[in-house]
């Protein structure tokens, strides 16, 4: 799977969750935008939970891939695959490979 | 307004006649159980696999939200129980009780929940028994389960309340199903004397109840368990 395509859609769902939580810095993300933990943190847990149901659903709809981004450090303030928009891709692209090798 | 059901364990028992219950209302039905289907009807969809396959139960609502577009009614009524004593319960057992009834009814609720926090709305019923109140001996294992469901309930009503989504639970006395087969007939008498009404439940009773908390008019019902028979617990 190509890592553009997975950005792309991780770029459409942060922003998406930004216009519902009405955070201009979502709205127009870039691959260091910032998500969740630490200072400067643009999502809360909430925040987390409706941007994992969203991505989960888009790469479904848009790719025909059924993955769960459950993950017991999704809510560690340090090595949350949350933390930013580059994580979360590198994360995707992580289980994608797990579940080929498992295939 | 037809609604969307997901029913699990519908092969036989309490489940299938639920889902015949509201295929015959007009609703749409999708139900599992490992076995075959044991239903025919044109608004049913069955899915043979363990409610504790977290592979099958994400297949299972993806493909529900694909087919019809929504999910309103979640009922984890699949389950398994086992009469024995702690001290001759094979820990094989012991976890299969556990992953049928604790961890399907928690991956079941965190699929579906996940569609109605964007719908906004959605009803979610567990089971647990009056085996639990009541601490029976000789069902250590199913009551800690059912217990185990009980707190789940409880915290996932606060969780997704914000949502518009209720999460409560029913807790049966016994009712005639393949589920008490094996049960002796005095334990059973036993049991029923504990109730504050000494009789066997039956499937208008479980329905009822039901019926209740997936009402419309139910919002404000959430984090509840009714017990029938008048156990309090
Ligand atoms: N009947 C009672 O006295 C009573 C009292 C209190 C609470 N309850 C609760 O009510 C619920 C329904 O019980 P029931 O009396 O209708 O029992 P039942 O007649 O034994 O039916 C159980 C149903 O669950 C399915 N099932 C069992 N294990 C499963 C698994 N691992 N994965 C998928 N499906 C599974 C069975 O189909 P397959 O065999 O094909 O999988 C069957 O359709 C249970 O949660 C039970 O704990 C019942």
């Amino acid at each position: 799977m190509d890592r553009q395509e997975i950005l792309k859609i991780v770029l459409e769902a942060v922003s998406e969750v930004g216009e519902d939580e009405d955070k201009d810095i979502l709205q127009n993300p870039d691959e260091s935008t910032r998500l969740y933990g630490g200072a400067n943190g643009n999502l809360d847990s909430m925040g987390v939970v409706f941007l994992v149901t969203e991505l989960e659903e888009s790469l479904s709809e848009k790719l025909g891939i059924d993955l769960t981004l459950a993950d017991d450090r999704a809510m560690s303030q340090r090595n949350s695959p949350f933390k930013s928009v580059k994580t979360i891709t590198d994360y995707i692209m992580m289980l994608l490979k797990e579940k080929q090798e498992n295939s | 307004m037809n609604k969307v059901f997901i029913i699990t364990g519908t092969r036989k028992g309490l489940g299938k006649q639920l889902a015949e219950y509201y295929l015959s209302k007009g609703h749409k039905v999708v139900g599992c159980s490992r076995g075959e289907a044991s239903i025919n009807h044109v608004d049913y969809s069955h899915h043979s696999m363990d409610v504790s396959d977290e592979e099958a139960v994400i297949q299972l609502v993806r493909k529900t939200k694909k087919l019809h577009g929504r999910i309103d009614v979640l009922l984890n009524n699949a389950g398994i129980a086992s009469m024995n004593h702690i001290t001759i319960t094979p820990g094989k057992t012991a976890r299969r009780i556990f992953d049928t009834n604790f961890m399907g009814t928690f991956l079941f609720s965190r699929e579906v929940a996940k569609i109605m926090m964007r719908q906004k709305h959605g009803r979610i019923v567990n089971y647990t028994t009056v085996a639990t109140p009541l601490r029976l001996e000789g069902e250590a294992i199913y009551a800690a389960s059912k217990a185990a469901i009980e707190n789940f309930t409880q915290v996932a009503a606060r969780e997704l309340g914000q949502f518009g989504i209720t999460v409560n639970a029913i807790g049966p006395t016994p009712v005639k199903t393949d589920l008490i087969k094996n049960v002796p007939a005095d334990k059973l008498e036993s049991l029923l004397n504990r109730q504050a009404i000494h009789r066997y439940g039956e499937f208008k009773d479980v329905l009822n109840v039901i019926n209740f908390f997936i009402n419309d008019e139910s919002d404000f019902v959430t984090g509840q368990i009714i017990y029938l028979g008048g156990v309090v617990g």
